[in-house]
C-alpha cells in the first residue's frame, strides 16, 4: 500500500520536476499519469519492471482506492466559493449562466462528435 | 475540563483536525444520502457538501484560510488521483484502442468547444477580462485548471470555483439530458461527461455505468493534457 502510494507520488514528482525543468505547458500530474502508464506497459514486456508495487495489483488497488473518492477531493476547492462572495454578488448570475450554457454545449458537441465518427467508421468497415 | 466552552472552540477552530473532520463527515453524510436516493442527479454529494460547509464557515465566521489548513490534505489528493487515472486507462487499453479515432475526434472538438464557448459567452455577458481568463480552463480537473490559471496570471481560486460549479452542473444535467435524447452508447456518454464536467462528471459516470466511468476517466485525463495546450492558444487568439 505504502509502496504503491509512493510510486504514484514518485510519478507525480517526476512529472513536476520535468515540467519545471523544461518549462513545458503541461501540468505535472498529467505527465506523471503518462509516466505511470508507460511503467505499466513496460511491466508487461520486461520482467525488470515487474517488481514492488508494479506486481500483484499493488498500484492498481491504490489507484482504484484514490479514484473511488474523486468527488470528495473537489470539496475544499468548491468551498473556496466563500472567498468569492463579493465577486459572485456582482457577476454571479452571469458566471453561473455562462458555465451552465458552456457545459451543455460541450456535452452535446462531444457526444455528437463521438457518435458521428464511430458510426462513419463502422459503416466504412462494413462497406469494405 | 475547560471552564469556558468558548475557549475550547477557539482552540479547535484553529486546528486542521476540526476542518478535516468536518469535510469528511459532511461528505460521508451527503454521499450516504445520495446512495439512499438511488444516486438521484440532484442529490449530488459534491454540491450538498460544498454549500453545507460554506454556510457553516460563514455562520461561525471562520476564514477560508483556516478551513483550508485542514481541508488541504483532501485537496492535495487531486494530484495523485490524476496520476492514478493511468490505471483505468491501462486496464481498458483494448477498448480504448478500438475507439481511438472517435475518442480523439471528440477530444479535440469537445475541448475546443469547452474553451471557446466559455470565453465567447463570458465576453458576451460582459464579464471583466480577468474573470474571462479565470473561467477559460473550467473543464479540467481542479488541480490542473488552477495550474493553467496561474500560468495565465488569472485568479486561480476563482478558477477552482468555476471548475467545481461546471462539474456539479454537468453532473446533474447529463443523465436526464442523455436519456431524453435517447443516447444509449455509454462510451460516448461517458466520454462527454469526463470531458465537460471532468472529475465530478467522472464520479457521476461511475455511478451510472462502469463503461461510462472508464471512458469518462480517459476523457478527463486526456482533456487535462489537451486543455493545458489549447487554453494559452485560445486566450491569445480570443482575449488579448
Amino acid at each position: 500500500m505504502i509502496a504503491s502510494l509512493s510510486l504514484i507520488l514518485l510519478c507525480q514528482l517526476a512529472g513536476e520536476i520535468a515540467v519545471r525543468a523544461f518549462a513545458w505547458p503541461v501540468p505535472g500530474p498529467v505527465l506523471g499519469m503518462l509516466l505511470l502508464l508507460v511503467l505499466l506497459l513496460l511491466r508487461d514486456r520486461a520482467v525488470l519492471f515487474a517488481q514492488g508495487p508494479l506486481q500483484g495489483g499493488g498500484v492498481e488497488n491504490a489507484a482504484r482506492g484514490l479514484l473511488a473518492h474523486l468527488s470528495l477531493m473537489f470539496i475544499p476547492a468548491g468551498v473556496g466559493v466563500v472567498q468569492k462572495l463579493d465577486l459572485l454578488a456582482e457577476h454571479g448570475t452571469a458566471i453561473v449562466g455562462v458555465l451552465a450554457i458552456s457545459v451543455v454545449i460541450t456535452l452535446l458537441v462531444t457526444v455528437a462528435t463521438f457518435l458521428v465518427i464511430s458510426r462513419v467508421m463502422t459503416r466504412g468497415r462494413s462497406a469494405s | 475540563m475547560s471552564a469556558n466552552p468558548f475557549s475550547l472552540w477557539v482552540y479547535l477552530s484553529q486546528q486542521p483536525l476540526l476542518w478535516l473532520t468536518v469535510t469528511l463527515l459532511v461528505y460521508a453524510t451527503a454521499d450516504a444520502l445520495s446512495l439512499a436516493t438511488g444516486r438521484h442527479p440532484f442529490a449530488n454529494p459534491v454540491f450538498h457538501s460544498m454549500w453545507i460547509i460554506a454556510v457553516f464557515l460563514l455562520l461561525t465566521g471562520t476564514s477560508y484560510t483556516t478551513y483550508f489548513s485542514g481541508a488541504q490534505f483532501v485537496h492535495f489528493l487531486l494530484g495523485p488521483a490524476t496520476v492514478a487515472l493511468a490505471v483505468p486507462l491501462y486496464e481498458n487499453r483494448k477498448v480504448v484502442a478500438a475507439a481511438i479515432v472517435p475518442m480523439l475526434a471528440a477530444l479535440v472538438v469537445g475541448c475546443a468547444t469547452a474553451i471557446v464557448s466559455v470565453v465567447l459567452l463570458a465576453k458576451a455577458f460582459g464579464l471583466p477580462n480577468n474573470v474571462v481568463l479565470s473561467l477559460a480552463p473550467k473543464s479540467v480537473t481542479a488541480g490542473v485548471a488552477m495550474g493553467i490559471s496561474e500560468s495565465l496570471g488569472a485568479d486561480a481560486s476563482l478558477t477552482a470555483v468555476a471548475v467545481v460549479l461546471t462539474g456539479i452542473m454537468g453532473a446533474i444535467i447529463v443523465t436526464p439530458m442523455m436519456n431524453r435524447m435517447g443516447i444509449t452508447d455509454y462510451r460516448a456518454r461517458g466520454f462527454a461527461v469526463g470531458l465537460a464536467p471532468h472529475g465530478i462528471g467522472t464520479a457521476r459516470a461511475f455511478q451510472v455505468d462502469a463503461v461510462a466511468g472508464v471512458f469518462a476517466g480517459i476523457a478527463m485525463s486526456l482533456n487535462a493534457l489537451v486543455t493545458s495546450l489549447l487554453v494559452p492558444l485560445a486566450v491569445t487568439l480570443l482575449v488579448r
